[in-house]
């Protein structure tokens, strides 16, 4: 059980065996990006704080080298398809970081037009296939993106993320079945940031070494080193190599760690300060910004930069998601149905009053005429930053009341 | 026009749609070299391959999700699962992910896929083979539902549910299966969803029926016009998602009276449903209250008597018909 840094196993260590660096370009921008997750996720944790985020929010500080790693790997045509701790797997994919921030805020102009929230991106340009709030709920989904390359003779490959948590659910000994049955071209990372929620890896998995999860199915295993973004990429490379043309899925279990807790309403007693410290001494960021100084690609001052860059590109994010506006009223009924042909619209009368009401005449609606006008005038006018703060107590207290609904890898 | 079975229609829509469009395949537990638990894909496997006709593991949710899945992606898959209790494994998949994918993804992505099954009572398969679900997939916004009660409606709402950009939740009968009825040897023969059949045509009392209960509802009105001179119109909605709710709301003007009739529970059911809508929308047309047959309020039993009784029959619609006109 890998509950320190140090205790690594399987391909015999990074450390023995360091991935090869990447050209100067490539070095820089896997920096780069790791570096605006990192402010990103920061930014949104305070902004949280101040109720201009709602619901949930998971932060994936920590686990940059894992997504960052991951997505590199990918070419443009494949699938990348993640969980519900997806906002730098859209960063990391392409998608616009005022999109994503847009997105938390609910507002019109984000990633899934404040349909989904943190849990639920979506960026299909980018084949970045989602963010899901269940559990183990992605694995069949992406193994139905494996199905439809086959059928469609593409060379489309397909990764799919998921948490040690996942890892128990029934859906992932089916897909890695599935998957192993079918020849399908998909790579399953299980990022194992050794929590499912607050449960230990040990207290939940009776296999702890979770690469060899897969074995039993057909689907070999592989580990990463998850803090080393070069390593992740090698790996993952590799990986993909073999699903694309061998049409062998493989099962990479990424070794990284969470800085923060599984939401912001985690008050972190199953783990002690000091295991969180000496986890942070392989801080992926730190690791890699030494590394390229090592090789002399690149020095502090430009470390710095790049740093100052991704927190100005934070700021543009926060300007952006505060200036677009929330979806608007008459457009809650759009996008349930594909409308058109034998679907003009379906016959529904609900919380908004008596009448029926048929999708598509919505859109036909005076403003005023929406029912609960005011309190969407209510609710879309504030709170407004600073003069609004969630007191630090409340999102502990959310937590606590919704424990039982909330779990996670 | 041809005389064929209820499976028989299915699997002509299954064959004129995987041979229409390649991008359609199927995939189900026993479905190819088996031909399938009830048949209805006999034949297909050989016809259309190994790539296209696909037998799956016993994994019902994951074979969802992996329909999902391919259908975010380019292709049209058609899902076959054994019997409807078998779908409350894949629930996830058809209420969190098949459902709500397009809407919480700000609409960037379709799923349009079909999610075959059987349900039904009379087959003495005990409480866990034999209900009637088609409530709980009528609860769910994002998804159609489809109650074939014919052959030629389960093979025009069939094919009309493979070209669909939506999910639907096609529900066929077990004891339906073997019905034979007149079907349309046209290849474009489509009957589109949200457009209910008025199954016979009368004055005094308007009986709604779900499924095989449309049948049972139009033996009911036969004995109504033969042993009690009560000219009952029969209405089959034939789609739960979309609901023609206008056909029934018009017969109900029309007559003054209603009655649901389902197979299915009857707390929640498809009557409570209904029942809500007929009152709010056609309350002052109203002679009497909605009345309600359903299922009866238990796991359905094996034992052939206690089976039987668990669910409706012409006398107890003929009854509840009868309830509406003592009423006034």
């Amino acid at each position: 059980m890998a509950t320190t840094p140090a205790a690594r196993r399987g391909r015999g260590g990074a450390e023995a065996d360091p991935a090869p660096l990447p050209d100067p370009k490539a070095a820089r921008e896997w920096l780069a990006t790791m570096q605006l997750i990192r402010r990103f996720e920061e930014r949104a944790g305070e902004l949280y704080a101040k109720a201009k985020i709602g619901g949930f929010l998971h932060l994936a500080i920590g686990e940059e080298a894992t997504i960052v790693g991951a997505a590199r790997a990918l070419r443009d045509s494949d699938y990348l398809i993640s969980t519900y701790r997806s906002h730098g797997h859209a960063i990391a994919r392409g998608t616009p970081p005022q999109a994503v921030m847009a997105e938390l805020f609910g507002k019109e102009g984000g990633c899934s037009r404040g349909r989904g929230g943190s849990m639920h991106m979506f960026d299909l340009e980018r084949r970045f296939m989602g963010g899901y709030g269940i559990v183990g709920g992605n694995l069949p989904i992406a193994a139905g993106f494996g199905l439809s390359a086959d059928l469609l003779r593409t060379d489309d490959a397909t990764l799919c993320m998921f948490g040690d948590g996942a890892s128990n659910q029934g859906t992932f000994g089916e897909t890695m079945n599935l998957a192993a049955l079918w020849r399908l071209p998909v790579v399953f990372m299980v990022t194992n940031n050794q929590f499912g929620m607050g449960t230990a890896l040990a207290r939940h998995s009776a296999v702890t070494d979770l690469q060899v999860k897969g074995e039993g199915f057909g689907v070999p295993g592989v580990e990463c080193d998850g803090m080393d973004v070069a390593d992740t990429y090698r790996v993952c490379c590799e990986a993909l190599k073999r699903a694309r043309e061998e049409r062998q899925p493989v099962l990479v279990e990424a070794i990284t760690y969470r800085f923060r807790g599984h939401s912001m309403a985690d008050p972190e007693e199953y783990r002690t300060r000091e295991q969180v410290a000496e986890w942070r001494k392989r801080d992926p960021i730190a690791l890699w910004a030494a590394r390229l100084a090592d090789e002399g690609v690149l020095d502090e001052d430009a470390v710095r930069r790049l740093d100052e860059e991704a927190v100005a590109q934070v700021d543009e994010a926060v300007a952006f998601a505060d200036s677009s506006p929330f979806p608007a009223p008459e457009s809650l009924y759009d996008d349930v149905y594909v409308l058109g042909g034998q679907l003009q619209g379906w016959y529904s009368v609900d919380e908004r009053g008596p009448e029926p009401h048929r999708g598509e005449a919505e859109r036909d609606m005076d403003a005023d005429q929406i029912p609960a006008r005011e309190i969407y005038d209510r609710h879309a006018s504030g709170p407004h930053e600073g003069t609004e703060e969630r007191p630090a107590d409340e999102a502990q207290d959310a937590g606590e009341r919704t424990h039982d609904g909330e779990r996670g890898g | 026009m041809a005389v064929v079975r209820y499976r028989e229609a299915l699997n002509q829509a299954l064959r004129e749609e995987l041979t229409r469009d390649e991008r359609v395949f199927l995939m189900g537990e026993d479905i190819g070299v088996f031909n399938g638990a009830y048949k209805v894909t006999a034949g297909l496997l050989e016809e259309f391959g190994e790539a296209r006709v696909r037998d799956t593991p016993i994994s019902e949710n994951t074979i969802v999700g992996m329909g999902v899945g391919a259908a975010m992606t380019g292709t049209r898959p058609v899902v076959e699962l054994m019997t409807i209790n078998f779908s409350l494994l894949a629930m996830d998949q058809i209420v969190n992910h098949a459902a709500h994918i397009r809407y919480m993804f700000g609409g960037q992505v379709a799923v349009p896929m079909v999610v075959r099954m059987p349900q039904g009572a009379g087959h003495q398969l005990g409480p866990t083979h034999s209900h009637s679900f088609e409530a709980l997939y009528l609860h769910v916004p994002g998804l159609l539902v489809a109650v074939p009660s014919t052959p030629a409606d389960a093979k025009g709402l069939l094919k009309s549910a493979i070209r669909d950009d939506n999910p639907v939740i096609f529900i066929e009968h077990e004891y339906l299966y073997g019905q034979r009825g007149d079907v349309p040897d046209d290849e474009d023969h489509l009957v589109p969803f949200g457009k209910a059949a008025v199954r016979r045509e009368g004055d005094d009392v308007t009986i709604v029926g779900i499924s095989r209960m449309a049948l049972t509802a139009t033996r009911a009105a036969d004995v109504l016009d033969e042993q009690h001179h009560v000219s009952a119109e029969v209405i089959d909605p034939r789609t739960l998602r979309p609901l023609d709710l206008d056909t029934i709301l018009a017969s109900v003007r029309k007559t003054n009276r209603c009655v649901i009739v389902e197979e299915g529970w009857p707390h929640g059911g498809v009557g409570a449903n209904l029942a809500a809508l007929v009152q709010e929308q056609a309350f002052d047309w109203l002679d009497a209250p909605v009345g309600r047959v359903t299922g009866a309020d238990v796991p359905m039993p094996y034992s052939k008597p206690l089976e039987q009784i668990a669910f409706p029959h012409e006398p107890q619609v003929v009854d509840a018909a009868l309830a509406t006109l003592r009423d006034v």
